[in-house]
């Protein structure tokens, strides 16, 4: 016989417990997905491990790759922290990428610390603002900020396309004849490409670096400051929250805004880092959204857990990139992702209830009480 | 007439509404258990892409649906297993099943593997009436020009209506999703209940997302439903979790998905962009009515939608 009793106390392993066994159990899952369409695991496996984390080249690759899932899972972590579920990174980071661009394509003449600083505060608006209409709809008019925030990443999708393919914007690049055809972004100037540094042969970008300070951010903003505590008290409990006399409206708004700025200041990291042009088609292909909620579910909303975390499944998509062909479907990224997350939340499970396997016969009967 | 502008855009309303009425049939029928599945969009793309698959090996379309139906359940049952079994968040949960299956997961997995690319559907679904019926004037292309599928899904509203209104399980299915502790007091399983509505809602969703591959656009590509199964979900809560509002409602968003090309093939030159982000920003602003709207007054929301019951702790 199985019990499932509630947890009084939480163990403290339990935090490392989880996500590890979480990994564990989704490659498990992964492998029958890939035994069921007739691959070999292992094979499969190894290839992909190899591919993210085998050498130098490969580790430099996937610091890139985990770069913008840093900021989207940062994203998503301060959003679900109070309950506030904006699946609205994606379309958040590409507004940050069209006012980043903006930004270093208007003041090019200026020095590169200048236009680096104009181009993270810029993505952080962009971001931030287009995160304030669901914030905004959701503190006011209690409409489902999920479905708002996941419409708006198809608005955004479709104004990145329309930037580059369907109209002659700043955007754009209109100066010779082979861009008319081909239509693609201005290049940034040279004063907007962001610096990297080696470290052992392995490149970090400086976008990856702002993800991890981000992160010591937002860990002291949510663990040492009245802000944190009480965007933590309305996530456990919105009402004990009005009864103390807590805002809960301001709270939504400036949580909602902080989440998008974050994911703006990705985008501005994918302008100023890696594209150094305003890329739709690079931007949409990756889904970061997404796979910022699973690295923020399975970081359990902690702020460093999340560039670790953001770091493994960089891994796993950036390897998902240089393998794919015949033997590495396309969608294995995203089935992994997927699997991820559910054995994240299936081991939640143990976090909040104890499980007991005790026979029925030797439990001791109750007196009876009456 | 027949060929006017509105009456082409109405007729590709209920073409395009279509697969929004059967996800969100599927999805009213799960949350009116209480379980919310936000996986739709994910249900309906593997729906597609097996739906596809069966036509090709076999060219049955009534297989297809078949296969289609199993494939959208068996991914609801995932969903079912961890909300109910698992008690997880019904939220995060329904964003993974989305993730999992969705454009860039399982569904893009298997339509990769099985070499469903670039290929024409060898059959579809063609409109079934006789041509007298066909080309009356305004009526004959909006309601006679249409295939089964469309007939088929009126079937499924009829159906749902009476029974969630009719039957004893119906009753019983609206008590789990109100107050899941009354229902197991008066003897109803709230698990199973959950269970069958979850995973029936699937298969709903996984027709809804056939509806694309074998009529709407009858080949396959990844993410071919964009963002149907999130207009699913707003649907349900625009139509007040009533069967009935919901097919005025997938018409209405149909008519929004359908115009862009509609609008195209009458040679309107607007940015093709603009016209396309149509249903979303129509989405977002029917939610903003019904819950301002709906701030005054309840719902219709079943008071246990999202909720785990944990028999223990009621």
């Amino acid at each position: 016989m199985i019990r499932i009793e509630r947890r009084l106390e939480q163990p403290g392993w339990l935090n490392v417990a989880v996500p590890v066994g979480s990994l564990v159990l989704a490659f498990g899952l992964s492998a029958l997905v890939l035994v069921a369409t007739g691959h070999d695991p292992l094979q499969t496996f190894r290839r992909l491990i190899h591919a993210a984390f085998g050498g130098q080249a490969q580790l430099t690759e996937t610091v890139v790759s985990a770069t913008p899932l840093a900021f989207t899972g940062l994203c998503a972590a301060v959003a679900f922290r109070m309950q506030l579920f904006n699946i609205g990174g994606e379309g958040q980071l590409y507004m940050g990428a069209i006012a980043a661009a903006a930004a270093a394509l208007l003041l090019h003449s200026l020095p590169m610390a200048i236009v680096i600083a104009a181009m993270v505060l810029a993505g952080a608006a962009g971001g931030g603002l287009y995160a304030l209409v669901p914030g905004f709809l959701r503190a006011f008019l209690k409409t489902n900020e999920i479905i708002t925030s996941l419409m708006l990443n198809y608005a955004a999708a479709l104004i990145l396309n329309y930037l580059i393919f369907d109209s002659q914007s700043y955007w754009r690049d209109t100066t010779t004849a082979e861009a008319k055809v081909f239509p693609q972004g201005k290049m940034l100037p040279d004063s907007a490409a962001w610096p990297s540094w080696t470290l052992h042969g392995l490149g970090l970008p400086l976008g990856f670096l702002l993800a991890i300070g981000l992160a010591a951010t937002l860990w002291f903003l949510f663990s040492r400051t009245r802000f944190g505590f009480e965007v933590k008290v309305i996530g456990d409990s919105p009402r004990a929250a009005t009864y103390a006399g807590m805002r809960t409206r301001r709270k939504i708004l400036a949580v909602m805004a902080l989440s998008g700025a974050v994911a703006g200041v990705g985008g501005a990291s994918q302008d100023g880092d890696f594209r150094h042009l305003l890329d739709p088609r690079g931007l949409q292909q990756a889904s970061y959204g997404y796979a910022g909620i699973v690295i923020a579910a399975l970081a359990r909303y902690n702020p460093f857990a999340v560039v670790l975390i953001a770091f493994l499944l960089g891994g796993v998509q950036n390897a998902g990139f240089t393998l794919q062909g015949a033997d590495f479907p396309s969608g294995l990224v995203g089935v992994m992702q997927g699997l991820i997350l559910f054995s994240a939340l299936g081991c939640e499970l143990l976090v909040r209830y104890r499980i007991r396997l005790a026979s029925r016969a030797r439990r001791p009967v109750p007196e009876a009480a009456t | 007439m027949n060929n006017s502008i509105l009456v082409v855009v109405l007729a590709s309303a209920v073409l395009y509404g279509t697969p929004l009425l059967f996800a969100a049939l599927g999805e009213l029928l799960a949350e009116r258990s209480g379980v919310l599945n936000l996986g739709v969009e994910g249900m309906m793309l593997v729906g597609a892409v097996m739906g596809f698959w069966a036509v090709q090996r076999t060219s049955s379309l009534a297989l297809a649906l078949v296969v289609a139906a199993i494939a959208g359940g068996a991914m609801a049952l995932i969903h079912a297993f961890l909300v109910v079994t698992l008690r997880a968040n019904q939220i995060v949960s329904g964003l993974a099943l989305t993730i999992f299956a969705g454009a860039a997961g399982l569904s893009s997995y298997l339509g990769n593997d099985l070499n469903l690319a670039d290929q024409p559907a060898k059959r579809i679904f063609h409109s079934v009436l006789p041509k007298s019926l066909r080309d009356l004037p305004v009526i004959g292309p909006i309601l006679f020009n249409q295939s089964l599928l469309v007939y088929g899904s009126w079937v499924v509203v009829i159906v749902v209506v009476l029974y969630l209104r009719r039957t004893r399980p119906g009753l019983n299915v609206r008590a789990v999703g109100e107050s899941p502790a009354a229902a197991d007091a008066m003897g109803i399983n709230v698990t199973v209940y959950r269970y069958v509505h979850t995973v029936v809602g699937g298969a709903l969703a996984g027709i809804g997302g056939a509806c694309f591959s074998l009529s709407i656009t009858p080949q396959w590509v990844d993410g071919l439903t964009s963002g149907a199964g999130w207009i699913a979900i707003a649907l349900v809560i625009f139509a007040f979790w009533r069967p009935g509002l919901v097919l005025i409602g997938a018409y209405f968003f149909g008519a929004f998905s359908a115009l862009p090309y509609t609008l195209q093939a009458h040679g309107v030159t607007i940015a093709p962009e603009l016209l396309q982000s149509l249903p979303y920003v129509m989405t977002v602003l029917a939610l903003v009515l019904v819950s301002s709207a709906g701030a005054k007054r309840r719902l219709g929301a079943p008071a246990a939608l999202g909720l785990p019951y944990v028999r223990e702790e009621r």
